[in-house]
């Protein structure tokens, strides 16, 4: 009799198999949906950009290309939007030597550790600004606080300096330190910072910047 | 715990002897993290501290990499220390496991020198290969990766034919099934992508799949196996248990997984997926947390209805660590995981100090505690103590490390609270909205305040292990006395 379960409730060999098959089941379910979303974010080729094709994660030479992060009313969030031609580092780079110098920045992402105060994607650590849309950000445009300190005329050019010798300019207290990075690992990672711009990421970060100018001249919706 | 380095002390049992000179070096690692988080939380109020000398970054990645490291030491050393309780055997390769431990050991140590005198590297393949990999939580470069496949390898085979050799136990059996799990899901974090989506998207089956799915699943055989050892929990009732969690663990955080993938390059659809089963991996924390009070109250009273006084633990400062594992895994992976889970405010709080706030009372509470729950059943065994009771240095050590790691969870989360408002919905992110809400004084005061918690938290720590050090050679001689 003692042997006996009076009920399913607690029978072991019962939960035994619900958790097999439920652990079974969620395993199919995420390998299942693990295929598709590959399949979505496969960095798209050249041919898409040139045709119009809007891929989640564009090809490297998305770096040719004018960048906007613009309000989607159809999907109800702020998305990527890829413009028209736009020189980088003042020419047009062939899919070749955009993919070998998105190689390149994204190595030395990983070789100088950016993550470990930078968010990507708002992954990583919280020490230093979200890199996600960093190369949108209004700071580094023309006319923004870190591209004038630079004394550079493109975002790009004020980037790679700054990269260079993050030390010698005073952004503000809490300073990013000299990493060694070179004339060649700077143009690559602002490649990299570029290209990452361009990725869908369903509308994070929200109204990217919309306010700051506001923000700092002391103004507020009170006019 | 020094004297216990002294094999004749273990009665022979040679499992178990492996099993604590991981707990050693876990010990010793889980120092090493507070004190990276000491320098990294001054830095965040003097940012000038040991500037381009050790950065934040070198602190930041050797806090996580100390933390993940000490875990993975101390389950490992959990199981070779449950092995011949469970199986009836005591190991079939132990000297190979030996002499695994001490491959490991000395990666690690090579491992952790290079990230501090080296730090960074050239922007070549060969810094990922040599010094390290940059990618949060996994940054070990290469070779130690391959390394640490080879050491798994041996370490799962031993487990798996001690077990296979010796009786198969519902404990044992998750146990076995759940290691393959947690070692196979390593090699999705091993490769080298230009896609910054895709390389996230994998590195998150490394991460997510360890702390929300198999390490949970770890830590439910751990107090299965702990109940039994500690209160004499019935094995049937306990084993039962265990499969509930199994099945409620992995339900949710197989697919709860989506709760990484709303914001990286990857689809819409992981927003309802992901909310919904992330929504559900609290349900099983409540499950954990009940099971463990209710086995401690229902043996209890068992004792009490056949006439015996006095407490049914074996083990008190190992008992005080597994009840603030049940509950710490449910406030701080449950409740403070589902603070952000959903899209609708995960859009805010992703990548602030949220994450933080739930990364610290979560690893704390889920981890840490039950396998300094074990620390302590290492301690008892190797003295041969019977009942081994909390001393005021075990008080201190467990009162003081949990106040620190909650005193810096609601600093953190305050901080973060300021954050989500002011740089994320009034400022939209960006460089001039981050700096703007990282300088208002309610951020700054939730950082001084996390560093003095921090200290508090190490001052905790030093009660540890000197409890650690001394309470196994006192109850022994109080014992014999």
């Amino acid at each position: 009799m003692a042997n006996k379960n009076v009920s399913v409730w607690t029978s072991i060999p019962f939960w035994r198999r619900s958790a097999a098959w439920v652990t079974g089941f969620a395993t199919i379910l995420l390998i299942w949906l693990t295929f598709d979303t590959l399949g979505q974010i496969t960095m798209g080729t050249d041919a898409d950009l040139k045709n119009g094709v809007d891929k989640r994660v564009p090809a490297a030479t998305v770096i040719n290309y004018k960048i906007d992060y613009k309000m989607s009313t159809k999907r109800g969030h702020e998305v990527p939007v890829i413009g028209g031609k736009q020189l980088f580092f003042g020419k047009e780079w062939s899919a070749k030597e955009a993919a070998d110098l998105l190689h390149l920045g994204k190595l030395t992402s990983q070789a100088k550790n950016c993550m470990n105060c930078h968010t990507l994607l708002g992954n990583g650590a919280y020490y230093a600004p979200d890199l996600t849309k960093a190369w949108l950000d209004p700071a580094w445009q023309n006319g923004g606080p870190l591209q004038g300190m630079t004394g550079k005329n493109t975002v790009e050019e004020a980037m790679a300096e700054f990269l260079q010798h993050p030390s010698q300019y005073p952004t503000h207290a809490r300073m990013m330190p000299n990493l060694g990075i070179t004339a060649d690992e700077a143009k690559g990672l602002v490649a990299f910072l570029k290209h990452m711009s361009s990725i869908d990421t369903n509308g994070f970060p929200r109204n990217f910047s919309k306010t700051v100018d506001q923000f700092k001249s002391g103004g507020t919706n009170a006019h | 715990m020094l004297t216990s380095i002294k094999t004749n002390e273990f009665a022979g049992n040679k499992g178990k002897e492996l099993g604590m000179m991981y707990f050693r070096v876990a010990v010793i690692l889980f120092g090493a993290q507070l004190l990276m988080g000491l320098i990294a939380a001054i830095q965040f109020l003097a940012p000038g501290f040991l500037f381009e000398l050790f950065d934040f970054s070198v602190a930041r990645m050797v806090h996580i990499n100390a933390l993940v490291v000490w875990m993975l030491y101390a389950m490992i050393g959990s199981v070779y220390f449950m092995l011949s309780d469970e199986t009836g055997h005591e190991g079939v390769a132990i000297g190979l496991g030996k002499l695994a431990f001490w491959v490991l050991t000395l990666a690690v140590t090579v491992v952790v020198l290079v990230y501090i005198f080296i730090q960074v590297g050239p922007g070549k393949e060969s810094t990922i290969w040599l010094i390290n990999e940059g990618r949060e939580y996994i940054e070990a470069p290469r070779w130690a990766d391959i390394g640490i496949v080879v050491v798994v390898l041996i370490f799962y085979w031993n487990v798996f034919a001690t077990y296979m050799k010796g009786q198969k136990t519902g404990i044992m059996t998750v146990m076995i099934a759940d290691l393959l799990a947690l070692a196979g899901l390593y090699l999705a974090g091993m490769f080298f992508t230009d896609n910054i989506s895709m390389d996230q998207f994998w590195w998150w089956w490394v991460i997510h799949l360890w702390v929300e799915a198999t390490w949970e699943v770890f830590v439910g055989t751990l107090a299965a196996y702990a109940l039994i050892k500690i209160i004499g929990a019935k094995r049937e009732i306990v084993e039962m248990w265990l499969w509930i969690e199994v099945l409620m663990l992995f339900g949710s955080g197989i697919l709860g997984l989506g709760h990484h993938y709303f914001w990286i390059g990857t689809p819409e659809y992981w927003w309802e997926i992901g909310a919904l089963f992330s929504a559900l991996e609290p349900v099983p924390l409540v499950a954990m947390f009940v099971h463990v009070l209710y086995d401690w109250g229902k043996e209890q009273g068992i004792a009490k209805a056949e006439g015996k006084s006095g407490s049914v633990m074996n083990n008190g400062p190992a008992m005080a660590w597994i009840v603030t594992n049940a509950f710490g895994n449910f406030l701080g992976a449950g409740i403070w995981g589902f603070f952000h889970t959903l899209p609708q405010v995960n859009i805010y709080t992703h990548g602030s100090q949220f994450t933080a706030a739930h990364g610290h009372l979560a690893f704390f509470g889920a981890y840490a505690t039950i396998l300094i729950g074990m620390f302590y059943m290492g301690v008892q065994y190797a003295y041969g103590v019977k009942v081994l009771r909390s001393t005021f240095k075990s008080k201190m050590g467990i009162f003081l490390v949990t106040f620190g790691v909650v005193g810096m969870t609601v600093a953190l989360t305050i901080a973060g609270y300021e954050q989500v408002l002011v740089e994320r919905a009034e400022l939209g992110g960006g460089w001039s909205a981050f700096f703007a809400a990282q300088e208002l004084p309610w951020f700054v005061q939730a950082m001084v305040w996390r560093a003095i918690m921090g200290v508090v938290t190490f001052v905790g720590f030093v009660y540890l292990v000197w409890d650690l050090l001394t309470i196994g050679k006192q109850a022994k001689a109080a014992q014999e006395a």
